[in-house]
């Protein structure tokens, strides 16, 4: 028992070591967005402020930054929603030709560098003289957006039961009734958690916007460029802690919904 | 029997996957009322011909008719049939209760009356009470039963079952053929079940069609598929049973047709007495496995070839019939039970 306790707490020094190194510098960042000193990262903190949250929220730029960001992560979502969802049901539920394949192309652009996506899209936008615009940044968002969505729906039709579907259909239902009162109730959280994810992932994106965005700043976008202005670094640490309140409340949500949905799946057999 | 309805009529059906025939040319008929299972070893065609009824499927050819009405371009949700899933399928997400009045709810069933029904249908299967649990909280038997009232609520003209007994254990499996059959009486609907267990087919069934690559072998009731099975294949999946033919069979009974004797009608330990319609065969005994209830022998004929003997433990126990192997037998049965095949 003792030797079991004693490989406990080096397992427990371990799991707190890694978590510190994976969230220091979160916390750097939440700790530098009151400090009184506005270019260096002194410590102790010189003093203590809240004044860059004013100085952050009258910032013009920074809030059609931060709009344009929300607007584009809502729109590359619902893309990703309805087409993710429409993948994952054709791979699901036919076999044609080149199906294993579509899986693989629905991941490339996520595993591939953000770099090599963002220029492919420059140059299909450029060649079909496309002018940059908002939806521009938003097609190079949803490309990799659809994976996220796809995933984890096709996750949740191979984990629900083949004959759903026919027994709906069997109880009279039409397949408009059959996807209102089987399909979607079944695939609803799979669905939501991927679309937080590609919401999250849209709204961080930096490397592909670059590409694909014409004169328009995101935030991330907005953020890289302060790097280059020492002088408000603060305000830019601000502005982290917002992305980072924004992009958590969805992850979380998306992890507890897919979370629970696995419990159930587990007691389901 | 004969003056009531037809339920289903296969005519020529056949459903064909790429060059496999799944179903290939039959013809079959189901009368109203009756319990009818379609018999056989997997990828015989048993549940490709049910899907064929419920309309998950359409033939390749031929006609399915459904009291006379040709449904075979139909779609499930305008076919009077309910299918009870293997997997039972009930919706994971929805309470028992609204599973159950899941065929209403799409009918447009006032909810007073859609409540009343599943309540009448809960007492029916023996889950009075249980509307508002979640499938994942029922245990295997009960999910079944679930099933089968969000089936029979809808009223159908005919009930499919596929399979529903596999995923249950034995005591609970011999249960529910019990109460199955007593429930298709109760109900009068016609049921149509598809198994590949000889015994629970035998046990349920008022006729049997036996299914062997994608064509019947045989058609009826369980005593005569059992006692005159028609063709090679039925005398040997339903039941156990020895061939006899060519050479031997000339020998032992005049005749060269290939014959069929159950294990059980053959004596072993007490022979029966001499007379014009006992024949006999000596041999010796190459193995013997205690089964409990009863033992089976396998007994190598003088002649050549092997005969299998069940009898009943009524006087003997293990430790005798482990002694018996290898010992000189002389077996005996009546005349009238070797059946000629197709005979």
């Amino acid at each position: 028992m003792r030797s079991n306790n004693g490989s406990n707490r080096t397992l427990k020094m371990a799991a707190l070591g890694t978590l510190l190194f994976l969230h220091l510098p979160m916390f750097i960042i939440i700790l530098y967005a009151f400090t009184t000193d506005e270019s260096t990262y002194s410590f102790p903190l010189p003093g203590f402020t809240t004044k860059w949250f004013s100085v952050a929220l009258q910032r013009q730029d920074l809030w059609q930054a931060l709009l344009l960001s929300v607007k584009v992560a809502s729109v590359a979502t619902l893309a990703a929603m309805v087409l993710g969802t429409l993948a994952a049901a054709a791979v699901y539920r036919s076999n044609f030709f080149g199906r294993d394949a579509i899986s693989f192309l629905l991941v490339l652009p996520i595993a591939l560098p953000g770099i090599v996506t963002g220029i492919a899209l420059r140059s299909a936008i450029g060649a079909l003289d496309i002018p940059f615009s908002f939806w521009t940044i938003v097609i190079g968002h949803a490309t990799f957006c659809v994976v996220t969505v796809y995933n984890n729906v096709l996750a949740r039709f191979r984990r629900s039961s083949n004959s759903l579907i026919e027994a709906s259909m069997d109880l009279g239902a039409n397949a408009f009734q059959t996807f209102r009162y089987v399909v979607l109730p079944n695939i609803g959280t799979a669905l939501l958690a991927g679309g937080m994810l590609a919401f999250a992932l849209s709204f961080d994106e930096v490397i592909v916007t670059t590409f694909t965005a014409g004169q328009q700043t995101t935030l991330p976008v907005w953020i890289f460029s302060q790097l280059t202005r020492p002088r408000d670094r603060p305000v830019t640490n601000v502005v982290a802690l917002f992305v980072i309140a924004i992009t958590l409340g969805p992850i979380y949500l998306a992890q507890k919904l897919t979370a629970d949905s696995a419990d159930a799946g587990e007691s389901k057999e | 029997m004969s003056n009531e309805q037809t339920a289903v009529l296969f005519s020529k059906v056949c459903r064909y996957f790429g060059d496999v025939k799944a179903v290939d040319s039959v013809d079959m008929e189901i009368r109203e009322g009756e319990f009818f299972s379609l018999l056989g070893p997997s990828g015989s065609g048993k549940t490709t011909s049910l899907r064929l009824i419920a309309g998950f499927d359409r033939p390749s050819s031929g006609n399915i008719l459904l009291y006379g009405q040709d449904v075979s371009d139909l779609p499930p949700y305008e076919r009077s049939v309910n299918t009870v899933f293997q997997d039972y399928a009930l919706f994971p997400h929805m309470t028992i209760g609204e599973n159950i009045a899941y065929g209403l709810m799409i009918k447009k069933v006032a909810k007073a009356e859609r409540e009343n029904r599943v309540t009448e249908m809960l007492n029916l299967v023996q889950l009075t009470g249980m509307e508002k649990r979640k499938p994942s909280q029922l245990s295997g038997g009960q999910r079944q039963r679930v099933a089968l009232a969000r089936a029979l609520i809808n009223n159908p003209k005919v009930l499919l079952l596929d399979e529903p007994l596999g995923a249950l254990d034995l005591k609970l499996r011999q249960q529910m053929q019990v109460e199955l059959k007593s429930l298709q009486k109760r109900v009068g609907i016609t049921f149509i079940f598809v198994t590949h267990d000889q015994e629970e087919a035998l046990t349920m069934s008022d006729r049997i069609a036996v299914f062997n690559q994608g064509k019947i072998e045989q058609v009826g009731s369980p005593a005569e598929i059992y006692e005159h099975p028609a063709t090679e294949f039925v005398a040997g999946f339903v039941g156990t049973s020895n061939l006899i033919r060519g050479e031997r069979a000339k020998r032992i009974s005049g005749s060269d047709a290939t014959f069929s004797i159950r294990p059980e009608k053959i004596h072993l330990t007490t022979p029966l007495e001499e007379g014009p319609d006992v024949i006999y065969a000596d041999g010796s005994i190459r193995d013997v496995v205690y089964l409990g209830l009863y033992t089976r022998y396998l007994v190598e004929l003088d002649g050549g070839g092997d005969l299998v003997v069940v009898e009943q433990n009524l006087h003997t126990t293990s430790m005798d019939v482990t002694l018996l192997k290898g010992k000189r037998v002389h077996l005996s049965w009546k005349k009238h039970h070797m059946r000629p095949i197709g005979g």
